[in-house]
């Protein structure tokens, strides 16, 4: 039993970690612009994808950084060419813009790499089990991937509270529209956040390409969580997201570790309600429902404190 | 309702719009009847159905979108729920043999919808804007998953299927021939189409208005914005679960797909390309995103990144959808200046087409190069065939889409000054705002 | 068989006369060839042409030419029936789909409702690859064959090669939380606890389809069961990923599969290191000693990049050729009476037949293992230099199983 919950604490932690790093570009985003990027998944994949392009050519380390730099730009110029023209229009037209971009990036990607997973293998150097507890190993990498989200996660801390920028994206989270009308919003600024937040999500790509599979899919199997993760924090929240990822990278594992269900506490369902919708409910265990379990939190957050755990700003 | 609403609606139109008006109903109605006369095969009966389906679909979710300005990612919720209890139903009067014909078993869907709506409705529409789309995109999730989990009722991923034909006879249609049904859909596409247009002119569709623009407003003359999107909101769970419902008949068979999120962002799609600003908007895109949706993947291998591309040209350069687009044009054919505008679209349509035609030649031969490398190099999109290893063609896409694009910018800047001429006269005559 | 076949092909067209020749026959292949499953489907597309102008050269069937024409179904049951309507509109009579039991249920559905209500126009609907028991059982249909073995009789096979390893002590079970992984755990329970009464069932998991991103903690779980064998039924990602969370824990066991050997599959068992570790049970591998068939291995190998994952559907097609030879037409309900009850000698050696009762077609079926090869294997996997080994042939008698089946005839 302690085995199963100090790795499943550890797993859910790592798991946390990772939705983190790609929340904190989408909630930078959204503090800033006041967009909810749909396609902000889409970077996350296309920085895995560059990072594997990239470190077949120069190998692993080159394409931590290049990968990034280059989604970044992307991202800059869908702010810059596409996201402001659709400004003019509205909360749902910007909203709807991304929408569309999540669907070509995801074709695109399908065009060029195809549509199997790639083979984006663990970097050499960090291919080796950091410790091993319980019989069970941790791969070094995994302790990499935790590492550089913490210190993502101080890195922008420090950004937001000491330079100028931060102080704009600050103000932005309480008063949006009063940091534009004080003449801030300078595009160049918009330009900057949008590709700042979309590398960021790039970052995650490369570093957990090698971890979970590369493939054209990988956006759409995180995308709905991230906003759980978002919208849970708080919109525009960066401790939020980080307590909202830990929580939900928690409650998912630890909900995977559990058999219990109805059946299992009060015991099987009398035999004339066998064939009816409620035998389902009955059987059904606490580890089949874990992945739905963030939605249960999103509704009910989003009913009880519509501000999210940590955020300022009423959605 | 209140006196205020009453004025606030618009006075009655005369004899002769009353006319045109009513005729236009019963021209729809002629067209529908007369429709599979024309095309009379399988598949285009398939086609039409699908898309009386689309339309009233699409028109429910505008409910929400257009006229109240909610949001909604999780609209399949209420399609899919009414097509089940459908499917159940379906089922349950055929083994009981009761003496319900199938015609008002959409009824059934409607009413399915409406109580999902109802039970659902009350949380998730205390607010609008992003807390309502995340709400009930938590709720479409949930109800998705939840569909795969209670196999009882939902039938697993292979879902439930029903026979349609074993229903109580009505005239001696058993609606087994695909025929029987597009009459049936079509019948319910009119009944639904005019009992959402109703809807749109009473008070609570002027207060739906009313709440989308100006929420402290509504409240400020005696209203509660939430029960008004309230009941919005249980109005189009209503159509959606009749939309539901017909799909499940079409089809006979329910499952998992009608939840999920494919299908509320398809109504999305179709809503918004067809235009949210208008009644007729969400017609339009049903009818244009069916016909995508349907044919494009005949004639290209790739019709996603169209489709997506598609999507992002409407939202930059036509927010108002192909509806917009095409009634920004009222003012100036009422004023008479329409004509203005006919040449230089003319000179513009040339050099946009040869830039469109570039960047789809220069597509699909990358496609050819990058998913297909070892085919053979002719090959055929949108019914054209072309030889993708041919410098001639790779040349030709280069100059069409690089000579196009720098012509085509040039001739939209002449479009844009007619534009301002035409509409200038017609401001001076009073028509244009 | 094959010499009859080809005389027959060849002997044809002199009596089908030149107008006959140029019509084709053409077989509407419906699946996913664009989004998540297009990967898969498009090797099952690639498959089919091939054998497709394999069939041609050698005239056709009964002096046509055969056509294959892709229709994308976006795996979506109700597209599958647009897609199955648009193909008959276009003078389509065969059928032939694979990807997705709930696809497969819809169609054997709308084929046999459009049968019944447009008599003389029918469709046949060859199933090549969903496993799903119900299909063959109780919801049977006249007008649906299928080539792929269901998945209890793949469970038949696999028990009976387990029941024989005295190794096997503890056994975890993880599938995907749909019909087919529904089933396979629930056979695998019964058929485990009828053959080998002492093997201990440890766990028994359900997680959901295609949507967890790292198996880390169902890794943990398998680990703290202290079992020995995994059985599951999980196929592309979740199989891919379940091994990928496996290696990175240091979890060692025997892993019994479907699905092994699918896009990515040996991929990822080659990065986990499991050499020889994971087991595969299907209608045949590459590297068996059967000259025909490695032949076509290389054949296809030289033209595609991949393996021949489909044995399935050589036999679909050239069952389908034999059947309209020895009905003499093309016309689809002789096709079917021709193709009930026939025996055929496989693709991979060895008699199948196509049972009357139900239209499950049944053969020898191979457990297999990946990993280093030696020169008894030709052939590797994905380029990672591993291939299949065979571990144990499962006679077509011993595959048999009842069925549930009441077939409405025409």
């Amino acid at each position: 039993m302690l085995e199963l919950i100090v790795i499943s604490t550890l797993n859910g932690v790592l798991f946390g970690m990772l939705l983190f790093l790609m929340a904190s570009g989408l909630t930078v985003i959204f503090s800033m612009l006041g967009v909810l990027n749909f396609a902000h998944a889409s970077f996350y994949m296309l920085g895995a994808f560059f990072g594997f392009q990239i470190s077949r050519w120069l190998g692993f380390w080159p394409a931590l950084l290049i990968a990034p730099l280059l989604a970044g730009a992307i991202g800059a110029g869908v702010e810059r060419y596409g996201l402001r023209r659709v400004h003019r229009n509205g909360h749902v037209a910007e909203l709807l813009f991304t929408f569309g971009l999540a669907f070509v990036i995801e074709e695109v990607v399908q065009i060029i790499w195809g549509k199997s997973p790639v083979d984006f293998r663990v970097p050499a150097l960090l291919d080796f089990p950091a410790f091993t507890i319980f019989s069970t190993n941790y791969p070094a990498y995994k302790m990499f991937m935790l590492l550089v989200s913490i210190a993502i996660f101080i890195g922008l801390l420090i950004v937001l509270k000491k330079t100028r920028i931060g102080l704009i994206v600050q103000a932005a989270l309480t008063h949006p529209h009063m940091v534009g009308h004080l003449g801030h919003n300078v595009g160049r600024i918009f330009m900057l956040v949008f590709g700042v937040g979309t590398a960021l999500a790039a970052v995650a790509g490369v570093i957990a390409g090698p971890a979970l599979v590369t493939q054209s899919n990988m956006a759409g199997l995180l995308g709905p969580i991230l906003f759980v993760v978002v919208v849970v924090g708080g919109l525009g929240s960066l401790p939020g997201a980080f307590v909202a990822s830990l929580l939900i990278g928690l409650v998912q594992t630890f909900a995977v570790s559990m058999n219990g269900s109805l059946s299992g506490a009060f015991g099987p369902l009398s035999p004339a309600y066998a064939s009816t919708w409620l035998a389902d409910i009955w059987g059904v265990t606490v580890a089949q429902i874990a992945p739905i379990m963030p939605y249960v939190l999103l509704v009910l957050i989003l009913i009880l404190r519509p501000m999210g755990l940590l955020g300022t700003r009423d959605t | 309702m209140s006196e205020i609403t009453v004025s606030a609606a618009p006075p009655l139109p005369a004899a002769a719009e009353k006319f045109k008006f009513y005729g236009l109903w019963l021209a729809a109605a002629i067209v529908l009847l007369l429709l599979p006369r024309i095309f009379g095969s399988g598949g285009s009966l398939t086609t039409f159905s699908l898309i009386g389906i689309s339309i009233i679909f699409s028109l429910s979710y505008n409910i929400l979108l257009g006229q109240t300005g909610m949001l909604s990612f999780g609209h399949a919720v209420y399609y899919g729920l009414g097509g089940f209890l459908v499917i159940h139903a379906i089922n349950i009067l055929s083994a009981n043999k009761l003496p319900i014909p199938l015609p008002v078993v959409p009824l059934i869907g409607g009413l399915t919808g409406l109580a999902f709506a109802a039970l659902l409705g009350w949380v998730s529409t205390q607010r609008s804007g992003t807390a309502f789309a995340m709400i009930s995109l938590g709720v479409a999730e949930l109800i998705a998953s939840s569909a795969l989990i209670l196999r009882t009722f939902f039938g697993g991923e292979a879902g439930i299927s029903a026979n349609r034909t074993k229903l109580l006879k009505l005239f001696g249609w058993n609606f087994g021939p695909q025929i029987q049904i597009y009459y049936l859909v079509a019948a319910w596409t009119l009944i639904a189409v005019i009992a959402m247009y109703a809807l749109t002119r009473t008070p609570l569709g002027r207060m739906c208005n009313a709440v989308r623009d100006n929420p402290e407003r509504v409240q400020f003359v005696g209203y509660n914005p939430h029960v008004v999107r309230y009941l919005a909101f249980c109005f189009s769970g209503f159509f959606a679960g009749i939309a539901g419902a017909l799909a499940a008949i079409n089809f006979e068979i329910a499952n998992s797909a009608y939840l999920g999120a494919v299908q509320s962002g398809t109504v999305l799609f179709a809503t918004y390309i067809g235009g949210i600003g208008f009644f007729i908007g969400p017609i339009v895109g049903a009818i244009f995103v069916t016909f995508l949706s349907l044919g494009l993947s005949d004639l290209t291998q790739v019709w996603q990144l169209y489709f997506g591309l598609i999507f992002i040209a409407v939202v930059l350069f036509a927010p108002g959808g192909i509806t917009g687009l095409l009634m920004m044009h009222r003012p100036l054919l009422k004023a008479g200046t329409l004509s203005r505008m006919l040449p230089s679209y003319a000179i513009a349509l040339l050099p946009t087409l040869a830039m469109i035609a570039g960047g789809i030649l220069s597509l699909e031969t990358i496609v050819h190069y990058t998913v297909n490398p070892g085919d053979d190099s002719h090959i055929k999109a949108f019914g054209v065939s072309f030889d993708a290893a041919s410098p001639y063609i790779w040349a030709m896409a280069a100059i069409l889409l690089i000579g196009g694009y720098l012509v085509a910018r040039k001739t939209w800047t002449w479009v844009g000054h007619a534009w301002d001429d035409a509409t200038s006269v017609a401001r001076e005559k009073g028509i244009a705002p | 068989m094959r010499k009859l076949m080809m005389a027959a092909a060849m002997a044809l067209p002199m009596f089908g006369g030149a107008a006959m020749a140029q019509e084709t026959l053409k077989i509407g292949y419906i699946d996913p060839l664009s989004g998540g499953g297009a990967s898969v489907g498009e090797v099952g597309l690639k498959t089919f042409q091939f054998l497709a102008e394999e069939v041609n050269a050698k005239g056709g069937i009964q002096g046509k030419k055969v056509e294959i024409v892709p229709l994308d179904n976006k795996t979506n049951p109700q597209e599958s029936l647009i897609q199955a309507q648009k193909a008959i509109d276009a003078g389509v009579r065969f059928l032939t789909q694979g990807n997705g039991s709930s696809v497969a249920g819809a169609l054997s559905d709308f084929v046999t409702k459009y049968n019944e209500r447009n008599p003389g126009k029918e469709v046949l609907y060859f199933n090549y690859a969903a496993v799903d028991p119900v299909l063959t059982n109780a919801k049977c249909s006249f007008w649906h064959f299928r080539w792929d073995a269901n998945s209890d009789i793949k469970m038949e096979a696999l028990t009976n090669y387990m029941k024989t390893v005295p190794a096997i002590k503890n056994v975890y079970l993880i599938n995907q939380d749909y019909s087919f992984g529904e089933s396979v755990r629930t056979t695998a329970k019964a058929m485990l606890a009828a053959k080998r009464p002492d093997i201990k069932i440890v766990g028994d998991e359900l997680h959901p389809l295609l949507k967890i991103t790292d198996f880390a903690p169902y890794i943990a779980k398998i680990k703290a069961s202290g079992a020995d064998t995994v059985v599951t039924g999980n196929w592309g990602q979740d199989f891919a990923l379940l091994l990928k969370a496996s290696a990175d824990a240091g979890l060692k066991v025997n892993w019994y599969t479907y699905y092994a050997g699918g896009t990515g599959g040996p991929t990822a068992i080659k990065q986990a290191n499991l050499n020889h570790q994971v087991f595969q049970v299907g209608e045949g591998i590459p590297n068996l000693d059967h000259p025909s068939s490695q032949e076509f291995e290389k054949a296809i190998r030289a033209k595609y990049d991949f393996s021949l994952f489909y044995p399935r559907a050589v036999n679909e097609m050239r069952m389908l050729a034999a059947a309209a030879d020895k009905a003499k037409s093309i016309d689809p309900v002789k096709v079917a009476q021709a193709l009930e009850g026939m025996e055929f000698e496989v693709f991979d050696g060895g008699k199948g037949v196509m049972r009357k009762d139900d239209h499950q077609f049944f053969q020898p079926i191979y457990i297999s293992s990946l990993g280093e090869r030696t020169e008894k294997e030709p052939f590797d996997e994905e380029k990672t230099g591993w291939g299949w080994k065979l571990v144990a042939k499962i006679d077509t008698p011993a595959t048999e199983l009842p069925t549930t089946c009441k077939m409405d005839r025409p």
